[in-house]
């Protein structure tokens, strides 16, 4: 019993990492079209950037609000990556889909090269907060604290992103712009905007995750955004493109099925039934688990 | 044919200038009863020739209808006139609003000018609440919401109530009520009354009568019922091109010349 706990645990924070990088990713592909093949980059530029403040801002540190204050800095540097890739690179393209596809998958393999030249191919130890190593006896199971706190920052992000899209203008715009962007600017209303703003969002939720792997994981490396960033399509495709809440559903059926059969299979066969589950509800569901929808 | 009026042959190139529009551009440089003028407007999309050569005026009161059979290009009319082209095509020639080009501009930039557009098909937001779908449509902090729940009190009933749930006739009030909140120089409207029952045809054509009365509107109708009740000028398009402007009622009066230009009987109604 306690081993399914904890594997269910384990699970859990593994979908935490997944749907903070597929929210934003579903949302930029289901307002803007885009494929973002650079997703995996802005959550690099958080870890990074997390691990940098950590050892040289002043007030940053590994333990209490010092750790907070670098997980911040490691937010806002992704946050301005995003909005900045979206504002040179991806908006003179929103006409041309292979372009856009060129330029992104051109971006994170030079974003991986820049991070390597920068600093070194091989993996960093993290700045862990020393709690964040300790465990809680949760339904007879040995559960270590940083699994809770993904699941937790997960569910934050959750509700903040929920709130927003239901509750302000932006979000008004942007859930309607999933379903008829064109209709939306014949309102007239700039779509260009929001799609700034969605980047804007997804790359703070994606470097948000960069800084709670290299919690969870202990290290950082420069390829760790673009091993995270495959699972994450697969969430945003299981969860319908523009779902958040989709996204949501997706990353945990990911994370509790990839989890479970690596346990009690072999190792790996659990990224197999992943993608057999991402075939599965692409032949039963083409249009994913929510279809197209930024909240449902 | 009277002054008033001018019919070209469907398949011959058009030149562009006719009677009417000669007369109202000299109205319009001397601030006469022209709001719109298209000039020239030719479309392009995915290598086919749509609109060739489009030229006509939209009178700066009461209705002005396109009207043509099915697929020659109506629609396509009023989405060049809003930069709505598709991104595998592109319009050329000249489309001016009060004296001023807008042909290339944003189409966000257009309606927050003065153009409002109720697209065929209505286009509501499924997902989304009436009072959102209204909502999203604000343009001004001063919606006229009176207007629109006093057209369509429906609206009003089931504000909470996603739009996709909504019927046909109900989706069309949202989508014209969407336009009629904001202050509008011209409504573009493409097929109000397509697929509606005939009772929700009539209280949709009331409400178009009623609104016009305020702002001018550039309609594309084939319910030649609703087309007689609210047409002043009409501009017949036939293959991509002008084939007949003049006053609605007197094409609708000739039922020989609606036949041939429309294919259908006009004393007939739709």
């Amino acid at each position: 019993m306690s081993t399914i706990v904890l594997m269910t645990v384990t699970g859990l924070g593994l979908a935490a990492l997944y749907f903070l990088v597929a929210s934003g990713l579903s949302l930029v592909f289901g307002l803007a079209d885009v494929l973002n093949f650079a997703h995996g980059l802005f959550l690099s530029v958080g870890a990074y950037a997390t691990w940098w403040a950590a050892g040289n801002l002043p007030g940053a540190g590994s333990d209490g609000w010092g750790f907070v204050l670098a997980v911040l800095f490691g937010v806002v540097a992704g946050t301005v990556v995003a909005a900045l890739v979206e504002l040179v690179m991806i908006r003179p393209l929103y006409s041309r889909t292979i372009e856009q596809v060129l330029v992104t998958v051109g971006l994170s393999l030079a974003g991986v090269a820049a991070l390597q030249a920068g600093f070194g191919a091989d993996p960093r130890p993290f700045p862990r907060p020393s709690w964040t190593q300790q465990v809680v006896t949760l339904a007879g199971a040995r559960v270590p604290l940083d699994r809770l706190l993904l699941i937790v920052a997960a569910l934050v992000v959750l509700g903040l992103l929920l709130a927003f899209l239901r509750w302000t203008r932006y979000g008004l715009i942007i859930r309607a712009g999933v379903e008829n962007r064109e209709m939306v600017t014949a309102l007239g209303i700039d779509v260009r905007k929001a799609f700034t703003l969605v980047f804007a969002i997804g790359g703070a939720a994606a470097a948000l995750a960069g800084a709670l792997s290299g919690v969870y994981f202990g290290s950082v490396s420069p390829t760790s955004g673009a091993s995270l960033l495959i699972f994450a399509f697969i969430v945003v495709v299981i969860g319908g493109m523009g779902s958040v809440l989709g996204s949501a559903v997706a990353a945990v059926a990911v994370g509790l099925l990839q989890q479970f059969v690596n346990y009690y299979g072999t190792s790996g066969a659990g990224d197999i039934c992943v993608v057999a589950l991402l075939a599965v509800v692409l032949l039963w569901r083409p249009a994913g688990l929510a279809g197209k929808a930024a909240t449902a | 044919m009277t002054a008033g009026e001018r019919a070209t042959a469907p398949g011959k190139p058009n030149t562009g200038r006719t009677a009417t529009a000669d007369a109202a551009q000299d109205a319009d440089r001397t601030g006469g009863s022209s709001l719109l003028r298209v000039a020239d407007l030719s479309v392009r999309i995915a290598g086919l020739h749509i609109l060739q050569g489009v030229s006509f005026e939209v009178a700066s009161s009461g209705v002005t209808v396109l009207l043509g059979r099915n697929g020659v290009g109506k629609s396509t009319t009023l989405r060049a006139i809003l930069g709505l082209t598709p991104r595998n095509g592109a319009a050329t020639g000249s489309v001016r609003l009060g004296g001023e080009e807008i042909l290339g501009r944003p189409t966000h930039a257009l309606v927050k000018a003065g153009l409002g557009f109720v697209p065929e098909d209505r286009c509501v937001f499924a997902g989304l609440t009436v009072a959102e779908n209204l909502r999203l449509a604000e343009r001004t902090d001063t919606p006229d919401y009176d207007l629109v729940f006093g057209l369509f009190p429906e609206l009003s009933k089931r504000a909470k109530q996603r739009a996709g749930s909504l019927s046909g006739g109900q989706q069309q009030m949202l989508s014209l009520g969407r336009v009629l909140l904001n202050p509008n120089k011209l409504l573009l409207i493409d097929e109000p009354t397509k697929g509606l029952a005939p009772k929700v045809v009539t209280e949709v054509a009331e409400a178009l009568e009623r609104a016009a009365q305020a702002v001018p509107v550039l309609l594309v109708e084939q319910n030649l019922a609703v087309v007689r009740r609210l047409a002043g000028d009409a501009v017949v398009i036939a293959a991509g091109q002008v084939a007949w402007t003049g006053p609605g009622e007197r094409l609708l009066a000739d039922p020989a010349l609606t036949k041939s230009l429309l294919a259908v009987n006009a004393a007939g109604g739709h």
